[in-house]
């Protein structure tokens, strides 16, 4: 009985078909890989920073500095970049999971603050700027 | 299945979805976007959609989303949870309904839309794509999670399925 039962759950488990479904999808996933690795990985050179899709500014990596963000006159988030690398540092969200990113160096990178819909975003204005086109 | 029995399993199955929920804040998890989860309670809600059905799953899984949006989120958690339960309970649901693949390709296919759905509500709060940056990272880890996850959901609804 408890044998009979073992053999009909093994036949529910898994199938051909499923096996083809999940390979498809890994392999989409594998191309969507590739195809966001060739535009990824260099270093960026430029940090921007957009509010509610806006641009704020647009500042080196090559400078050390600290970049007050300012929401309708009050400092809202701080980005510091040192080293090469933008960090954001200070800022007055609820949740404060932007502070808690790692800071950020190669092109493309980002940290987001969700509730003042800032963003930092590492870019690489001389380099090649492919996936510009892809995400617009 | 009484209604009665019914409601006492659903009121079950969500404290059972909030715990995964819990569980799921305290795991430290940035791929670039804040707040984006691992969707660990997919487990509870494969489990109801194969035992009980399709509405209750749906209502399971958006008083969960609230429920825990209220408790271990904010209003953007929400929002995020939301569009990535929904997305994923509703392409399991229709890989459920053309009855041809197992629960393990169903939670994989819906791990992988529960970040889709996740990623797409960011990019349009924060009115920045290129948080699609972090796509691939994120389609690899629904992949995983959704595996795991299937094969947990399969080997319970085999066993515990006779209950109901
Ligand atoms: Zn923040």
């Amino acid at each position: 009985m408890r044998r009979k039962e073992q053999m009909e759950n093994t036949g529910k488990r898994f199938s051909k078909r499923d096996a083809w479904l999940l390979a498809a999808a890994a392999l989409v996933i594998l191309v969507v890989f590739v195809i966001f690795r060739q535009f990824s990985g260099g270093s960026g050179s430029t940090v921007t920073v957009t509010v509610g899709g806006e641009v704020y500014g647009t500042y080196s990596l090559d400078e050390d500095q600290k970049i007050d963000i300012k929401i309708n006159g009050t400092v809202t988030n701080v980005l510091v970049i040192r080293d090469h690398q933008a960090d954001m540092t200070e800022a007055d969200c609820p949740d404060q999971l932007c502070v808690r990113q790692k800071a950020i160096s190669k092109d493309h990178e980002t940290i987001v603050c969700l509730p003042n819909q800032v963003v930092a975003e590492v870019s690489n204005p001389n380099g090649e700027n492919e996936l510009d086109d892809v995400a617009n | 299945m009484s209604k009665k029995k019914n409601i006492a399993f659903m009121g079950v199955f969500l404290a059972l979805a909030l715990v995964c929920s819990y569980v799921e804040s305290l795991i430290p998890f940035y791929f670039g976007i804040p707040g984006m989860k691992l969707g660990l309670t997919n487990i509870v809600i494969i489990i109801i959609l194969y035992c009980m059905g399709t509405k209750e799953a749906y209502c399971l899984s958006v008083l969960r989303v609230i429920l825990a949006g209220f408790l271990f989120g904010n209003m953007f958690s929400i929002l995020y949870s939301m569009a990535g339960a929904m997305l994923s309970l509703t392409v399991m649901y229709l890989l459920k309904k053309t009855g041809k693949f197992k629960i393990v390709t169903v939670s994989t296919l819906g791990g992988i839309c529960h970040n889709i759905g996740q990623l797409t509500v960011a990019s349009f709060v924060v009115e920045n794509y290129y948080v699609f940056y972090y796509l691939p990272f994120l389609l690899i880890a629904g992949f995983i999670t959704g595996l795991l996850i299937g094969i947990g959901a399969q080997e319970i609804s085999l066993r515990v399925k006779r209950f109901f």
